[in-house]
């Protein structure tokens, strides 16, 4: 016999779906009262009109869009170069500062300085001293370039971040794993390459992913050492035309670049935790 | 018969407590060695020291003759010819339970990953786990857990194999299908070295049972001498405090 919800069960249905139409319906409506109050106070604003005129204005905005893209596209390659140098440099000094070999001890003090070091020092100050230091030593071998010292800049300052973020993981891994490992026979290297790094990595995938996103906007700031990338395009066209609305275009545009990656992010934290509670049945 | 394994003499402290104090045996091929005691009397400090992975204050450890505990010994390639299977978290949860199996002979025996699918599908088959070999190991019970964690020990065809408390953490059906394993591989011959508050499953299957106590062995003999007719009060209460536990 063919299977009938009972009448119990399809009140208790109609009822439930009765409910999330309301939830619906209130939803729809705060969204909109919430939009009205907005944009009442924000039109109301006594400088409401010289602000739009100076930062919305659609005519400066499709003159600077080709500019700014243009450079975007130096933040694009400056950010790719930066987060694969940042990764691998990240792993290593991660990797140096958890290490228990005798051997490597003068390398694990070394590493914990420079975590130390470059995550107290504000990054617009390390893109100064790289960027304006460096030339002035007059090391003739070492290029001056606003693009190549601002990225090597970048990568000093959030490899750091990202060293921290894979330390965090790598001694979040239970000590039983490394043990088990060890008790099959895997050396050192074999139990860190094999059983902890690809656990601590997982761990602490989205930490690692925000701090990538934030290195992409932080990309941005190569902008003071003069190189012509999106922010800096946008100064440019903002002094030539006295509107601030090339500023806006830039803006977007880094907004635009980071949604793909905080999504990620996003999804791979909640699924994460999908699996953790999931655990809970032994 | 064949030793397998010779201890002699063994000492362990941590810091100032004395865990293991002169404890000398010998364990032949083929033989089953259950070790009981009390919680905290030295049973998992015994099984770490024995595939090295404690360093011992005194004494000599030997396998196949081999003083292993000789310092400058590779002891990568002892650890490799000794399986090994603690209470939990065993299996590498990132890993297949295939590729948690087959991880060791790849690494660290040189086997071709072929022919160490091959093998580890084998001995999953011969135990009832063929179905889960894709599987992870968050998505088995405990029970299959701890056994694919014996299979993947004796995929490398240790010449001893160390099980501590392999059945603690399971409630009681699942340790019933563990336990059945475990009489298999005596069947097969395998040497083994088992520590567990089991007693029942003990008398059925050791050959040899040791009581640690006060960092010695307090009581050793065959399972029936030594749990149907304790002689000193010690190993009489330990015993009874099973019992009236539920586990004798
Ligand atoms: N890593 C360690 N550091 C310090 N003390 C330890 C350590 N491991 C075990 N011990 C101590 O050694 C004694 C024996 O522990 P253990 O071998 O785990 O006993 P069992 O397995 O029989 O329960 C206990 O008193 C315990 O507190
Ligand atoms: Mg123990």
């Amino acid at each position: 016999m063919s299977y009938k919800p009972s009448s119990l069960q399809l009140q208790r249905e109609d009822a439930r779906r009765r409910a999330s139409r309301r939830s619906t319906l209130i939803a729809a409506v705060s969204t909109v009262a919430f939009g009205l109050v907005a944009v009442i106070v924000v039109t109301g604003a006594p400088g409401f009109d010289r602000v739009r005129t100076s930062f919305f204005s659609a005519k400066y905005a499709s003159h600077a869009l080709p500019t700014v893209f243009h450079g975007l596209l130096l933040n694009l390659r400056v950010l790719i170069i930066a987060e694969i140098f940042v990764l691998i440099f990240g792993l290593l000094i991660a990797v140096a500062r958890t290490t228990k070999q005798p051997i490597l001890f003068p390398l694990r003090l070394v590493a914990t300085f420079y975590t130390d070091l470059f995550r107290g020092l504000p990054l617009l100050l390390v893109l100064l001293l790289v960027g304006l230091g460096i030339p002035g030593l007059r090391i003739t071998w070492i290029p001056n370039s606003a693009v190549l010292l601002g990225t090597v800049a970048l990568i000093l300052t959030y490899s750091a971040y990202v060293a921290e973020v894979i330390r965090a993981g790598i001694e979040g891994v239970n000590p039983a794993q490394r043990q088990a490992a060890r008790a099959l026979g895997l050396s050192s290297s074999q139990t860190l390459r094999h059983v902890v790094l690809p656990q601590a990595i997982r761990n602490v995938l989205p930490p690692l992913l925000n701090d990538l996103v934030s290195l992409q906007k932080d990309s941005g700031l190569i902008s003071v050492l003069g190189a012509v990338d999106a922010i800096r395009a946008a100064g440019i066209e903002t002094a030539r035309s006295f509107n601030f609305t090339p500023y806006l275009v830039a803006g977007t545009f880094f907004v635009l670049m980071t949604i793909p990656l905080t999504r990620l992010t996003d999804w791979l934290a909640r699924r994460q935790d999908a699996k953790q509670k999931q655990q809970g049945r032994w | 018969m064949r030793t397998v394994l010779e201890v002699k003499n063994l000492r362990k402290c941590y810091g100032s407590e004395l865990v293991l104090d002169d404890i000398s045996l010998a364990i032949p091929e083929h033989s089953v060695n259950v070790v009981i005691g009390a919680s905290g009397s030295g049973k998992s400090t015994f099984m770490r020291c024995i595939n090295l992975l404690e360093e011992i204050d005194d004494g000599q450890i030997l396998l196949d003759g081999e003083d292993i505990s000789a310092f400058g010994t590779n002891m990568d390639k002892v650890r490799s010819n000794i399986g090994s299977v603690f209470q939990a978290f065993n299996l590498f949860p990132h890993l297949s339970v295939l590729e948690n199996i087959t991880l060791a002979p790849r690494l660290v025996h040189g086997v071709s990953r072929n022919d160490a699918e091959e093998n580890a599908m084998a001995l999953l088959k011969r135990f009832g786990l063929a179905e889960k070999a894709r599987g992870y190991p968050d998505l088995l019970s405990g029970g299959q857990q701890q056994r694919v964690a014996i299979i993947r020990a004796i995929a490398t065809n240790p010449k001893l194999l160390l099980l501590d408390e392999v059945t603690s953490a399971l409630d009681p059906v699942l340790i019933a299908e563990v336990l059945t394993l475990i009489a298999e591989l005596k069947s097969e011959g395998m040497t083994m070295v088992i520590a567990t508050h089991e007693m029942g499953f003990a008398k059925r299957i050791a050959d040899h049972v040791i009581f640690l106590a006060d960092g010695k062995i307090h009581e050793e003999g065959n399972p029936s001498e030594i749990l149907n007719n304790p002689q000193t009060d010690r190993l009489k209460e330990f015993l009874g405090a099973l019992h009236s536990a539920g586990r004798l």
